[in-house]
């Protein structure tokens, strides 16, 4: 059996209610655990995308990928590994003020991690990371004996390294399919 | 003309307006808006009452599966929705066209709890191809011209409305310009054949030595069949088909060289392992079909072609794929195929043609003595039925018996449920064949579990006379559960026998004619007198008790294991 590695899937739908259902639904069936996931709209008016990460062998996420492009109103899916996008995630954490300004090397801290203070109020003082998930776990590691409070990641964007926009070359193919229709 | 209208008349004229004729129903507190402006519409819309919503879908299927057109089931909500699961479920393996209409809360009180209330979208989201809330009156037409799109174009399958009770009621204007779906932007029914692909696989065709052809389901649904036996004939190419791909290809073509699988004929599984190249045309590498996956056609290079494209290589690995429907696909390959002829390759397939008959074949239909057997019945049946008869199985030793032993003469001869293989499909599927086609003679087979399953059916053929021909072989035992644990499990027939009713005197309850038949002797005369009848007809047929459906490749193993009789292994040509 084939390692299990990390695969970005990225998946482009229409914006109508029950599409991630439907898309949980065929990860579930195939026992794949999410381990990020962030919708939005896309740069396309209209069309959302979903980033999906999770650790699987190659045949099931293509499988998988497959399926999800078959459901009604999924317009195309994808998956990568990580050497085939450019990913991000950010990273927000919460720390005492008290305990921050004790630190004396905060500075290099920030500088070293290309952090960013968001706040610091009287109490607490929120910083801000973005990167890969091994840097923003490293500063919550540096973070932790300053009396870490909250510590949240959000799910990983990305962007492909093709220069073809395919979503776009399918919805033109799409457009003038309609008008050969009407 | 644009008027105002209810939600519940809006319903009704867009389904007319896509072409519904019948449609399958069971009334419900959410849904008697609906049902009472169907009591306007008994000219145009013929409503089937059924016993239980599962018996609606089931013959939804039927009518779909013979017909070729989308099966119309209206139901309410709550227990009326969750009733209709299994033939939805079962639609959605068989890749069966079915809209079901199911009446739902008002939308005020979703999410609340209310009485008869469920989660319908989010049950039935992984077993349809589409399902959808109308919540409002304005997506009535949206929706209706979507689900009749989605049901019945690509690969067909269930869809699913759950319209709100206050869509039902609300006002529209309504203008009688129902349009129909023609194009949705996500959704792909027949994708553009790749003339490439074909190219290729004509290549690899015509270099073959020992091609195969296996001819599931999509097939029928392509109504691709003369394609089919024209293509076959043009490269003399051996056909197996898949359980829901029978009557593909006439029973008697020279070419048919019949089923594949666990229950099929021994040449053409045997076949699978010496054939350079398979040709899958509309199936799925069903586990029922291949046996132990990894061992399956490992020397062949393996074409696949099929109108859903997340088939290819989910099962098994193909060489070759071509994403079409077949009937285009088909078409295309034709001109680029060479005439010629295998001969030794057909002939190579006698040795297990003969094994088959003298090992199986001869002692389950030609038996002289004993208790009676249940192909003997299937194919006294068949002969008297005729060419155009279809036939209607339930699932177990009465499915794989009558499906091996029924004689095809014309396309779309068998309604079975394959994928989900549902017992209770079949009485609810052959009323809903019969109405299909009404001009075919439908012969449905039975066993004593089966039938009581959906039983309550029975009263649909008294109300509407539906001329089904109910054919039950009884053997008083869940027979193919026994027949596993007869061979894997120490006949420990642990919850298998049963106590049955008196069918004969169930039947006559409905006013259907109802014969026992108990000996060899009575049974040609027992057929003969029920296919003469005009109306349906029930024959309770004594089988042996403790009959096997042979040749039999044990579930997981491979084509080399198969079991011809109790004890005893296929032997391959020296």
């Amino acid at each position: 059996m084939e390692e299990k590695q990390l695969y970005t899937v990225t998946i482009f739908s229409e914006n109508r209610v029950g599409l991630l259902n439907q898309i949980s639904i065929i990860y579930t069936r195939r026992k794949l655990n999410i381990e990020s996931l962030s919708v939005s709209p896309s740069s396309i008016k209209g069309i959302h995308k979903f980033t999906i990460t999770s650790y699987s062998d190659r045949e099931t996420i293509e499988k998988l990928v497959k399926q999800v492009e078959k459901r009604i109103g999924v317009l195309k899916s994808f998956f990568y590994t990580d050497d085939e996008i450019i990913y991000q995630e950010i990273a927000l954490y919460k720390v005492p003020t008290s305990n921050l300004i004790e630190e004396p090397n905060l500075e290099k801290i920030i500088r070293k991690y290309n952090a960013r203070i968001l706040e610091m109020a009287k109490d607490y003082t929120i910083l801000e990371k973005t990167g890969h998930p091994e840097e923003t776990e490293s500063l919550f590691e540096e973070l932790k004996r300053h009396d870490i409070r909250q510590f949240v990641r959000s799910g990983r964007v990305a962007v492909t390294k093709d220069i073809n926009e395919y979503v776009t070359m399918f919805l033109e193919e799409r457009r003038l399919k309609k008008e050969t229709l009407i | 003309m644009s008027e105002k209208i209810t939600g519940a008349e809006a319903m009704l004229r867009a389904i007319e307006a896509e072409g519904v004729d019948t449609i399958f129903g069971y009334p419900g507190g959410a849904i008697i808006p609906v049902f009472d402006r169907l009591y306007d519409h008994g000219s145009k819309l013929k409503h089937i009452l059924v016993r239980h919503e599962q018996g609606a879908t089931h013959a939804a299927q039927g009518y779909a599966r013979v017909s070729g057109k989308t099966g119309v089931v209206i139901v309410t909500s709550g227990p009326g929705a969750t009733n209709a699961i299994t033939g939805i479920s079962d639609a959605m393996m068989d890749s069966t066209p079915m809209v079901v209409i199911m009446g739902q809360v008002s939308s005020e009180s979703l999410g609340s709890d209310a009485f008869q209330e469920t989660d319908v979208i989010g049950i039935t989201q992984p077993v349809t191809k589409w399902s959808h809330q109308i919540r409002s009156v304005e997506e009535i037409a949206w929706a209706v011209s979507r689900a009749f799109y989605i049901a019945s174009t690509g690969r067909p399958g269930p869809v699913v409305l759950d319209f709100a009770k206050n869509a039902q009621n609300e006002l529209v204007e309504w203008d009688n310009d129902y349009k129909k779906c023609k194009f949705i932007r996500s959704y792909i029914p027949y994708p553009e054949v790749k003339e490439e692909d074909v190219d290729v696989v004509a290549e690899i065709i015509n270099a073959a030595e020992r091609p195969l052809i296996i001819s599931g389901h999509g097939v029928m649904i392509a109504e691709a069949e003369k394609e089919l036996v024209a293509f076959a004939e043009k490269a003399d190419i051996p056909v197996s088909t898949t359980l829901l791909g029978l009557s593909t290809i006439p029973t008697t073509h020279p070419l048919n060289k019949g089923m594949l699988g666990m229950h099929g004929n021994v040449a053409p599984n045997m076949a699978t392992n010496r054939c350079d190249v398979m040709i899958a045309i509309g199936m799925r590498f069903d586990d029922r079909v291949t046996g132990d996956v990894n061992e399956f056609a490992k020397q062949a290079k393996i074409v696949h072609i099929d109108i859903d494209e997340s088939e290819f290589n989910k099962n098994v690995k193909a060489d070759a794929t071509i994403h079409g429907d077949a009937k285009t696909v088909l078409e295309m390959l034709l001109p680029k195929i060479n005439e010629t002829k295998h001969s030794e390759w057909l002939a190579s397939f006698e040795y297990d043609e003969e094994l088959e008959r003298t090992k199986v074949i001869n002692k389950e239909v030609y038996p002289k003595e004993g208790d009676l057997k249940m192909g003997e019945v299937v194919n006294k049946v068949s002969e008297m039925a005729g060419d155009s008869a279809v036939l209607v199985t339930d699932v177990g030793q009465n499915q794989m018996m009558s499906s091996r032993y029924f004689q095809y003469g014309a396309p779309k001869g068998i309604v079975t449920s394959g994928g989900l293989g549902t017992m209770g499909f079949g009485l609810p599927a052959a009323i809903g064949a019969k109405i299909g086609a009404p001009e075919r003679p439908v012969c449905f087979f039975v066993g004593d579990g089966g039938i009581q399953m959906t039983i309550e059916e029975l009263g649909v053929i008294l109300q509407y006379g539906v001329a089904v021909k109910i054919i039950i072989l009884n053997n008083n035992f869940l027979g193919m559960v026994r027949q596993w644990q007869d061979i894997f499990y120490k006949k420990r027939y642990s919850q298998t026998p049963m106590v049955n009713p008196d069918f004969v005197t169930i039947a006559k309850a409905y006013a259907i004619p109802a014969e026992d038949v108990t000996e060899r002797s009575q049974l040609d005369a027992a057929i003969d007198r029920m296919m003469k009848y005009e109306g349906a007809y029930v024959l309770n047929v004594k089988v042996e008790t403790e009959g096997y459906v042979f040749p039999m490749v044990p579930a997981g193993s491979t084509m080399l294991n198969t079991i011809l009789a109790p004890g005893e292994k296929y032997q391959p040509e020296n």
